[in-house]
């Protein structure tokens, strides 16, 4: 592996939107799901994407992983322009990215077992003959801890418990020795005891691996522990990027400070008062607000200001920056 | 707690529901007893699959067709509602005095229909009431769910799923039930509006003093209205405790792992990860059913530990307090 | 197909299910006897008619109907003889021979016809005969004589002189007592054919053939050109049995890949499959195929062709595409394009398996409808012009009025093959929903 700064994937001003369902040849509009977003991710850094529903993060996943076209900016990935690649290099390229998706069940193919499902990659990329697969087959289940294989490689996914299953889709992922993982709010559809030891086991992977994890997810407080680096999400944009430790102790932009208070632990004292919390929904991404996207729910909005110019990227501590006009030198 | 709010509302003793399936009879809820004070928030906790959905679906009676056993006893303010016939208990019970919030009811809500008529139709059904009678009534209920009043004419896909779950939960609230069983209500809904939901849950206990059976798997978002703590696993109680010991001071070894495994936003504790799985309830094992996946099994185990009370009014299942609390 | 194998394991526990595949299992041996016992080309010629067909009756019915007769219906007696078999009495360039065919006749109704198949060799002068009616009480009858020729039939049934000298029919007349013609009592007992035949040269010879043709034929009786409907029902079996599983299996699978392919593709690939399939569900295909069968060919395989490609297009399409919208969203198939699987594989691997269980049921109960429909089409005289099939025996039936004129075995047993296939299909189709389906499936 080269030094530890190396960038992996560098995403630049990108924007992914969805053409409404047109009326003739009138455009109604577009969702603007990703919306000018840039950042740079390591090797063997596990960054989180965090973010309500419909804040785009899902959608900047999938523009990632090739499956949505960006409506304009660029994706670089290992120093190549993902727009200029041809069919081939998007086959390579899918190879070098693997994907964890939220529903585990879901994920797999009800009709395949575990090793056809684990030897589909292969196949599609032409990898080895039968012995090499079956070894490397064999090989990611015991990286996931699904062992021993035999147990496993004639089961249906139906007969895997939540947990198992989930090692079966991170074991597939992995299958190609991709360079970066992508795991779309891996956990939130398994059971809390199960949480853990799958984040763990991604996490553990990673590090090994020296992969890098684009981890997405809605819930702050797992970030802390399987994560260096957060980026939050709001209506399309990254307003906030920091290190995990810096963001939940010092969060720069009210979006950010909102998500946290909002964040119950298991506390008995959380039954006797009321939380603070900002007012409104998430805006449409159809007609986001002019300006700062969180300034209509926002308590410190600033007006004539906020609601005029859409804030930069300012940067209240070394490593930290907050897409928020309060900290505007 | 205040002499008013001890006296019992519902006691259940002895709930079962059994199904029948292709492979054998799961027993959902197995012998499950506790009870619920009047304007106080129980919450069940369990894993999926631990059989806390169909305690609520026996409370409320309305067991599943391949239901081989629904039996026990249910006493609402004193009376036996178990025992009740099915017309009475509808008349009687079902929304005016026990009413639910399904899981995922907020995609359940009728599409062709307004919001407000479809929350006021209880209050028409139950009570027999005028729909301009049972709106106005309703309309009073959407400000204290913290919908707007115009929401009122709107139809479901109007509404944003916060919203929508509010909605669900004017629906069980608007006969005024003094009892209100809430099945995983914010468990699809995003951090902020979880948040809303349960500070309006709160709102409505103080207000209306309504009790709740709050049934969920998640450990922090149940720390937000929980006065007892009500621990499920594998159809049975393990532990029930008033929210203060649960979350501070756990006593079964299942509570205390639980709440190990919950990632913490504002302490540093590392979350593990509990080991195994909970047993098949196809075929439970007959000694203690957290035994194999235990760290404190020891001989007495392989039997099937009763609810034990300890410091006065905590129940917890395990041998390690046949002999009072243990520190 | 994992899915698929449970399923077909618990089939054993679905009594209708059992009895289908028996009924399946039951056309199918009847199928494969049908083709090794008579040979395509052997099916062919008899259905083809005529000459082989002369030693049996016409319109007679099946054996079975004497199970629920109070008085036995005849059935044919043959009786042979060579003039070589018997002793001649030779004079000066010709000979004469009495040929004796003797017969007991047992049965308590008259025949239906009576024939008499002369083949004489000779060079130039054939023999002449005189033919002589033998009756048990003692009785005898000149019939008439002939001088027949090289393959000589004498229709006695059909002779207007021995009709009106007897004044009765004469296969009826015959039979009986003179006194009980009326009351159509058959007179029982042993009778006698005498063939009195003078041949005017040396190497002259004679073979004779009685036959009384009876009322009842085989397990399925004849029809109107005395062809036995047993091998139109063997052989019906095979062919309906191919047509319906050919059909059902090229519609299913061409239907769901171009329906997968549209739903995989989308945009206006999914909008022409859409519209070429409304267009196609308007046309009536049963006209479609009545004009093809009329200007063009009558082929079964031409039939079949022309089936399964307006079958193709057809509701399936709109069924197949509801079916498979959700699974184009499913998070498998995404993760399949996340890993570089192509579009080929997604829709035949992907997309196609996971419908498949829930096909199978109805694929089972699609294929006894174009069972029907090949049926319907022969009895609407569009059947194959040579294949033997029941919709062709249904044809002739109703071409010869057969349920007016009370042949109504005719019509049965063809009916009772379909139905047959029907069921057996269906009840297993049923069965297979059942399993396939659980949401069916009563708790």
């Amino acid at each position: 592996m080269t030094g530890d700064n190396e960038i992996v994937v560098s995403v630049r001003d990108l924007h992914t939107w969805f053409e409404l369902r047109r009326w003739g040849i009138v455009r109604v509009g577009n969702v603007r799901a990703v919306d000018g977003i840039s950042f740079d991710l390591k090797r063997g850094e596990s960054v989180a994407f965090v973010g309500e529903s419909g804040c785009g993060k899902s959608t900047l996943a999938r523009t990632l992983l090739g499956l949505h076209i960006p409506t304009s900016g660029k994706v670089f990935f290992e120093g190549i322009n993902m727009q200029e690649l041809d069919r081939k290099g998007l086959l390579d390229y899918r190879a070098r990215v693997g994907f964890v998706q939220q529903d585990p069940y879901g994920a797999l193919p009800p009709f395949m077992d575990v090793r056809r499902i684990l030897r589909e990659p292969l196949i599609i990329h032409g990898v080895g003959d039968r012995k090499e697969q079956e070894s490397r087959i064999r090989e990611s289940m015991e990286d996931v801890r699904l062992s021993p294989p035999e147990e496993f490689l004639h089961k249906f996914p139906h007969m895997l418990s939540g947990g198992q299953q989930q090692r079966v889709v991170i074991a597939r992922a992995l299958m190609l020795k991709p360079s970066m993982i992508i795991a779309d709010e891996p956990v939130s559809m398994l059971d809390a005891s199960v949480r853990v030891e799958i984040l763990n086991l991604l996490r553990n992977i990673q590090k090994t691996r020296q992969l890098t994890l684009a981890f997405i997810t809605h819930d702050l407080s797992t970030v802390r522990y399987f994560a260096e680096r957060v980026f939050v999400m709001y209506a399309g944009r990254i307003v906030e990027k920091s290190t995990v430790d810096n963001l939940l102790e010092h969060p720069a932009h009210p979006y950010t400070r909102a998500l946290l208070d909002a964040l119950p632990d298991p506390d008995p004292e959380n039954a006797a008062r009321m939380r603070e919390l900002p007012s409104g929904e998430p805006p449409s991404l159809i007609d986001p607000p002019s300006g700062c996207r969180f300034h209509p729910r926002c308590p410190h909005a600033i007006k004539g200001l906020c609601e005029v110019d859409i804030p930069p990227d300012f940067e209240p501590g070394e490593g930290h920056t907050a897409a928020c006009w309060l900290h505007r030198q | 707690m205040p002499e008013t709010l001890t006296d019992t509302l519902l006691r259940v003793e002895g709930l079962k529901l059994h199904y029948r399936t292709r492979n054998g009879v799961v027993r959902a809820v197995d012998d499950v007893s506790f009870d619920i004070r009047r304007n106080e928030a129980v919450v069940v906790l369990g894993e999926s699959g631990c059989g806390k959905s169909s305690l609520a679906k026996a409370l409320l009676r309305i067991p599943p067709r391949n239901t081989q056993e629904c039996s026990g006893k249910v006493w609402l303010n004193g009376t036996d509602i178990m025992g009740m016939n099915e017309e009475k208990f509808r008349k009687e019970v079902r929304w005016s005095e026990i009413s639910m919030v399904m899981q995922a009811a907020m995609n359940a809500l009728n599409p062709v229909v307004r919001v407000g008529e479809q929350v006021a139709e209880p209050l028409c059904l139950h009570r027999g009431w005028s729909s301009e009678r049972a709106l106005k009534h309703a309309a009073g209920i959407f400000s204290l769910v913290g919908i707007p009043n115009d929401f009122m004419r709107r139809y479901p896909f109007e509404l944003s799923g916060g919203m929508r779950q509010r909605a669900v939960l004017a629906m069980a609230l608007v006969t005024e039930p003094s009892l209100v069983i809430l099945d995983e209500p914010t468990s699809a809904l995003d951090v902020l509006t979880q948040a809303n939901i349960m500070n309006v849950l709160k709102r409505i206990k103080r207000e209306m003093g309504t009790s709740f059976i709050l049934i969920t798997h998640d450990v922090s978002t149940s720390s937000e209205i929980a006065d007892r703590v009500a621990l499920m696993y594998a159809g049975q109680l393990v532990e029930f405790s008033n929210a203060d010991d649960f979350f501070r001071n756990p006593a079964h070894p299942y509570s205390r792992l639980l709440m190990a495994s919950v990632p913490r936003l504002r302490q540093v504790i590392r979350p593990e990860h509990i080991p195994g799985q909970p047993p098949s309830m196809l075929s439970v094992p007959e000694g203690c059913r957290f035994a194999d996946r235990c760290p404190s099994r020891f001989e007495r185990c392989v039997k099937n530990p009763d609810l034990l009370k300890i410091n006065g009014d905590r129940e917890v299942r395990c041998w390690l307090y046949e002999k009072g609390l243990k520190s | 197909m994992n899915r698929f194998m449970t399923g077909l394991r618990q089939i054993g526990q679905y009594p209708s299910a059992m009895a289908g595949i028996l009924v399946i299992l039951f056309l199918v041996g009847l199928s494969l006897y049908a083709v090794f016992a008579i040979p395509y080309r052997q099916a062919l010629d008899l259905w083809r008619g005529g000459e082989i067909w002369q030693d049996h009756p016409r319109n007679a019915a099946p054996a079975w109907v004497n199970w629920f007769r109070l008085n036995n219906l005849p059935s044919t007696i043959i009786v042979e003889k060579s003039s070589a078999d018997v002793e001649s009495e030779n004079f000066q360039g010709w000979s004469r021979v009495r040929i004796p065919l003797e017969f007991s006749y047992t049965y308590d109704e008259f025949p239906s016809e009576m024939n008499l198949f002369l083949k004489s060799r000779f060079q130039d002068k054939g023999p002449f005969i005189r033919l002589f009616w033998e009756t048990p009480d003692g009785r005898e009858i000149l019939l008439g004589g002939h001088r027949p020729r090289l393959s000589h039939r004498v229709a006695l049934s059909q002779d207007r002189n021995l009709e009106r000298r007897l004044d009765a029919p004469p296969h009826m007349a015959l039979l009986s007592l003179p006194d009980d013609i009326d009351k159509r009592k058959v007179l029982k007992g042993d009778y006698r054919l005498v063939i009195d035949a003078v041949f005017f040269e040396e190497e002259s010879s004679l073979e004779t053939k009685f036959i009384s043709y009876g009322r009842v034929h085989g397990p399925a009786g004849t029809d109107h050109q005395r062809r036995d409907i047993m091998v139109a029902l063997l052989w019906g079996t095979p062919i309906a049995l191919a047509f319906g599983l050919l059909a059902a299996v090229g519609t299913t699978i061409t239907t769901l890949i171009i329906a997968a392919t549209g739903v995989w593709f989308g945009n206006w690939i999914d909008a022409a499959i859409q519209r070429i399939t409304e267009v196609n569900m308007i046309l009536p295909m049963l006209p479609i195929l009545v004009m093809v069968g009329a200007l063009y060919s009558r082929s079964i395989w031409v039939m079949l062709g022309v089936v399964v490609l307006l079958g193709i297009f057809s509701a399936g399409i709109k069924m197949y595409r509801a079916m498979l919208l959700p699974i184009r969203e499913s998070p498998y198939i995404e993760a399949a394009r996340a890993y570089g699987a192509g579009h080929s594989r997604i829709i035949l691997r992907y997309m196609i398996p996971r419908v498949l269980p829930v096909l199978i049921p109805g694929f089972v109960t699609l294929i006894p409808t174009f069972v029907f429909l090949e049926a319907s089409l022969a009895v609407l005289g569009l059947g194959d012009p040579v294949l033997p099939t029941w919709g062709k025996v249904l044809h002739d039936a109703q071409g010869e009025s057969a349920l007016y004129n009370g042949y109504y075995y005719w019509v049965i047993s063809p009916a009772f093959m379909l139905m047959l296939t029907g069921l057996g299909f269906a009840m297993l189709g049923f069965a297979l929903d059942r399993i396939f389906n659980p949401r069916l499936r009563s708790i």
